[in-house]
């Protein structure tokens, strides 16, 4: 049996946690198990984090089963050089990168954190908001525009585009520099 | 020292005020976390970039800040293992800033209302806390002070996932709101095993703030959100605001039951419980706790009168090891700590008596 951890060295530690009822066993190489040290038994720190990476790892620790969410062991953050595995195991990003760099992974351990939910819909940076602010602004007006048209109002219609433009015009702006 | 300038010392100005629903709650706390994003977040962070985190945050909050000169900062590095837990003790940082992070730091304005943690686990850690049942107020207070840090840095944040932060549970408001509520009444008739799963069910986290596991030393219990992505700040206080509410009126209409039905119980109970306070000569922490838990509802129920109703607050706090140990100017063993515990106790309870 090869360990979980690494899926390289043969697993000499077999662990069962028995947790309100329900077993679960796991078995690892002596290499994984030192690096892994909270696990072991003996010692009770059990943080949040390590509650964490069992979540990022998937539905339970099946290993040697090709799974449809195999996670290439490349996958990592070119900004702090943390790789997923690394991610996973710590429960914690290295920096702000890293959610784009492991996006693709990302909603299903927001939505089991955050109640389902993936998007903020909360405060706004004053500095970097007030691009994200026009930019949904000028969607409201692309919509205002499209309905002015469809009830012919086209000296509304008008204005309103010049808005858009204006506001285009800046944040291109706002790019360039 | 004497005692009185002891605990005067001790205790954090803020606490000394008293706040709307102090009779059953404690404290309001409110916490944002943020980072910047030209720095990669403290775990990852060496030596240079963890130093430059601090001088950038120092920097921009004594440029934007009109309490520029109230706040004061404290290097983790510098302080004794005594004096990290005392800040413990007052809930000023966190045990994993004290403990864990290598480079961390503090800020804190004068009556400990705000503190500021560098590099805990993220960047920066803004908290802010008020007596009683203020959440809007402690929001407010900590929304002005991420605005004037904002408008020298660039917060790491991102559109869809909001404000970026290093566990993956605090990310898109990075707010963690809580209020601090002493519930006796409904410990006492049992209704708080009850009250917690449904609690547990709204999103919304119950513990103890004192002692281990499940148990809450003192009858105080900590109410607190969880989830931070994909609800508005508002929403999020407001879901927790009623639901406090809603404790609230439970834990009274609890108190008036005892009250009308075992009042001899009751007042026999409590005023052992004072007794036990004012006679002890070595005295447990659980049963310290159990026992200011008693004289605090007492006080509360006007079935013990003439004594301040900060005296629970204040003597948990006092009577925490760290606490204890530096009243006593030395490392105390376990059962010294017992010993001493008793002393201070009964020497605060002397004070109401004068």
């Amino acid at each position: 049996m090869n360990c979980e951890e690494c899926h390289e060295r043969e697993a000499s530690l077999h662990f069962t946690k028995i947790i309100n009822g329900e077993k679960t066993e796991f078995h690892i190489c002596e290499h994984c198990a030192k690096e892994k040290g909270e696990f072991l038994p003996g010692s009770n720190s059990f943080s949040i984090h390590q509650l964490l990476s069992g979540l990022l790892h998937g539905d339970g620790h099946v290993p040697n089963t090709p799974s449809s969410n195999f996670i290439p062991p490349s996958l990592s953050c070119e900004k702090c050089g943390m790789s997923y595995y690394q991610f996973a195991k710590i429960g914690r990003f290295g920096c702000d990168n890293c959610y784009k760099a492991f996006e693709s992974k990302l909603n299903p351990i927001f939505k089991r954190v955050h109640g389902g939910n993936t998007l903020h819909a909360g405060k706004i940076p004053l500095r970097a908001g007030s691009s994200i602010q026009e930019k949904k602004q000028l969607q409201q007006l692309k919509q205002a525009l499209q309905q002015y048209i469809l009830n012919e109002e086209f000296e509304r219609a008008a204005e309103t585009r010049d808005v858009i433009r204006e506001i285009e015009h800046r944040l291109q702006q706002g790019r360039d520099t | 020292m004497s005692l009185e300038r002891f605990i005067s010392d001790a205790i954090s100005p803020w606490m000394k005020r008293e706040g709307p629903e102090s009779d059953i709650v404690l404290s309001s706390r409110v916490r944002l976390a943020r980072n910047i994003h030209q720095y990669v977040f403290p775990i990852a962070a060496d030596k240079e970039s963890a130093h430059e985190v601090i001088s950038t945050i120092s920097t921009c909050i004594s440029e934007e800040s009109e309490e520029a000169e109230n706040l004061e900062m404290l290097m983790m590095e510098e302080l004794k293992p005594v004096e990290k837990r005392v800040l413990v003790e007052k809930h000023l940082i966190s045990p994993n800033l004290a403990e864990q992070a290598k480079y961390g730091a503090v800020l804190m304005n004068a009556d400990e209302s705000v503190s500021i943690m560098v590099n805990e686990e993220d960047h920066i850690r803004i908290q802010c806390l008020a007596p009683g049942f203020q959440l809007e107020e402690v929001l407010h207070r900590a929304n002005e002070i991420d605005d004037r840090i904002e408008k020298n840095v660039d917060y790491a944040f991102d559109e869809k996932r909001g404000y970026l932060t290093s566990c993956p549970t605090n990310v898109g408001t990075g707010l963690r709101a809580s209020v601090m509520m002493h519930l006796p009444a409904l410990v006492l008739s049992k209704k708080m095993s009850r009250i917690i799963p449904a609690i547990n069910q709204l999103g919304l986290a119950v513990r103890g703030i004192y002692g281990e596991g499940t148990e809450a030393q003192g009858n105080i219990f900590q109410i607190s959100n969880q989830m931070t992505l994909g609800k508005s700040e508002e929403d999020i206080m407001e879901d927790l605001a009623g639901v406090v509410m809603q404790v609230i009126q439970q834990e009274r209409a609890a108190r008036k039951q005892l009250q009308d039905g075992l009042k001899l119980q009751l007042e026999d109970k409590l005023f052992r419980s004072l007794g036990t306070l004012e006679n002890c000569r070595i005295i447990q922490s659980k049963e310290a706790a159990k026992c200011l838990s008693d004289v605090r509802l007492g006080i509360d129920l006007e079935i013990l009168p003439g004594i301040s109703k900060t005296i629970l607050n204040e003597l948990m706090i006092l009577t925490q090891p760290g606490f204890l140990q530096q009243y006593a100017g030395e490392v105390l063993t376990p059962e010294e700590r017992d010993i001493r515990r008793a002393t201070l106790i009964r020497e605060r309870i002397k004070l109401e008596n004068r």
